[in-house]
């Protein structure tokens, strides 16, 4: 149990310390805010969409977990790098533990990122409905987060250098990302992209955070916590058979 | 016989790094592994200390397999690797402390120990500074600190005392073989200062190009090459031709990184 604490700790200490990593993160989140919310706010309320800013807040604040997440569990590569992973696999203890652990913490920093997200939403105009439900929210932010930062591990054990490393974020990060209704409402879409949304973990997480938001869901909160749960346990068992058999 | 290896070959595609090695280390031995760059020094201990899969061969440590006794294997012992494994980003003394919970260090002994250590390397007033302020000495001596905070039965040192002056090579010499009389401490140790394997070492191996040319105490190696020092016996057994050393992927990440501008 201790170990899983103290590489939690580690990494929240770590990102406690890149104060300029923190504020570098919520420029995207931001910029995506205003100018989206705003330039497209008119045409959307137009469409009979309603409101845009409404709309987006949550997936911009899915999206800043989603990159958070993701660059936490890569973080393995710059350990790896730095030399500290030899560290953590030549300790006696089980590496799900050390796997946990880290996840855990980068899970954690997620989640404060995608609150501050939120936090700015509210100063620029956005309004929750009913905040009772901010628990639940956190909640699925926090299983958004976990999820992704199992996804980062998984990759990052099996990738031994920083080339691949652009190739990720182009092609699977990004499409993850756009491809997940954070932008736009999941109704009449082609028919291969709604398949390709709906084959999306991040856009039964994007629907949650909306359905407790502002209380608007696709699939319905308990469909989004299933298939989140799902992918939760998929990816943990892979990310530990992947961390398990790294070698330095 | 607390290290067992028999047979232990390790191939990176084409190239042969380990090329049937066996040997044997007695409890309570120390034994220093010398070799010219690239002989296979560090693969060999990456394999004893369960982070490598060997390509063939047999190994047992402490009694078990670092390969399908991975967790056991890591409990018997301890290591101070040839390059940087602390965390940049953190102090010296959160480095110590996150050691000393990973191998289970006694919560009541943890920061009397820690305290002694960075005493010990004299590092104990930095101990609050993030250890990328840290000049490469101080974070070697810091590695080692971080090395000698739990007593395992076999301790593994990869050229641990690399670019640090004689005084504080001899400092950390004599903790070394006081923990060995001690605690009958394994330990196994490469190093390119041959001095300091003739005077700690109960035995010598000598590698080159990935096997074993030569074993003996310093005196049976002076004797069996007929010189008066070990270095010189050194160089008469692994020749005079300068070594490149092959890049791994670690070596090839140590690079990535010096160039920089990739970290977030």
């Amino acid at each position: 149990m201790e170990t899983i604490y103290i590489l939690w700790l580690r990494q929240i200490k770590k990102y406690w310390r890149s104060k300029a990593r923190i504020v570098g993160s919520l420029g995207q989140p931001l910029l995506f805010m205003i100018a989206f919310g705003f330039g497209f706010g008119e045409i959307y309320k137009k469409a009979g969409g309603g409101n845009y800013l409404e709309f987006l807040v949550p997936g911009v604040i899915a999206m800043s977990i989603l990159f958070t997440a993701v660059f936490s569990g890569l973080e393995i590569i710059w350990d790896r790098q730095f030399g500290f992973l030899k560290e953590m696999l030549v300790a006696p203890v089980s590496r799900l533990q050390i796997m946990v652990g880290r996840c855990l913490g980068g899970a954690t920093v997620a989640v404060i990122q995608g609150l501050i997200v939120l936090i700015i939403s509210l100063a620029i105009g956005f309004r929750v409905t009913n905040w009772w439900l901010v628990i639940v929210t956190l909640v699925f932010m926090f299983m958004i987060a976990f999820l992704f930062t199992l996804f980062g591990t998984a990759i990052a054990s099996v990738l031994k250098d920083v080339q691949g490393f652009q190739l990720i974020v182009n092609f699977l990060i990004m499409p993850l990302f756009f491809l997940s209704g954070a932008f736009f409402p999941l109704t009449g879409l082609p028919r291969a992209l709604s398949i390709t949304v709906q084959a999306n973990p991040l856009s039964y997480g994007v629907d949650a955070l909306r359905g407790t938001l502002i209380g608007l869901t696709q699939f319905g909160l308990m469909t989004d916590f299933l298939v989140l749960l799902g992918v939760i346990i998929l990816l943990l068992t892979a990310a530990s058979y992947l961390f398990s058999r790294i070698e330095a | 016989m607390i290290i067992e290896v028999k047979n232990l070959i390790k191939k990176f595609k084409d190239f042969t790094a380990v090329d049937n090695i066996s040997f044997t280390v007695k409890d309570g031995e120390i034994l220093a592994f010398l070799g010219p760059n690239g002989a296979g020094k560090t693969t060999t201990i990456k394999m004893l200390t369960t982070v490598l899969k060997p390509t063939s061969g047999e190994i047992k440590i402490g009694g078990y397999n670092p390969v399908t006794q991975k967790d056991k294997a890591r409990h018997s012992f301890g290591i101070v690797f040839q390059d940087s494994s602390v965390d940049d980003d953190l102090t010296a003394y959160e480095n110590m402390y996150l050691h000393a919970v990973l191998y289970g260090l006694l919560r009541s002994k943890r920061a009397e120990k820690i305290q002694q250590l960075l005493e010990f390397v004299e590092l104990w007033d930095r101990r609050r500074e993030l250890v990328k302020t840290f000049s490469g000495g101080m974070k070697r001596r810091l590695e080692i600190a971080k090395g000698l905070l739990h007593h395992p039965k076999i301790l593994f040192l990869d050229e641990p005392t690399q670019g640090l002056d004689p005084q504080t090579r001899n400092h950390i010499w004599e903790y070394i073989k006081k923990m060995n009389v001690e605690e009958k401490m394994t330990v196994f140790f490469t190093t390119h200062y041959i001095e300091e394997a003739e005077k700690v070492a109960d035995r010598v191996f000598i590698v080159d190009q990935g096997q074993i040319v030569a074993m003996g105490t310093p005196d049976e190696l002076k004797q069996q090459t007929s010189k008066d020092n070990l270095e010189d016996a050194f160089i008469e057994l692994t020749g005079h031709i300068i070594r490149d050393e092959k890049a791994d992927g670690a070596g090839f990440m140590r690079q990535a990184g010096r160039m920089g501008g990739w970290r977030r």
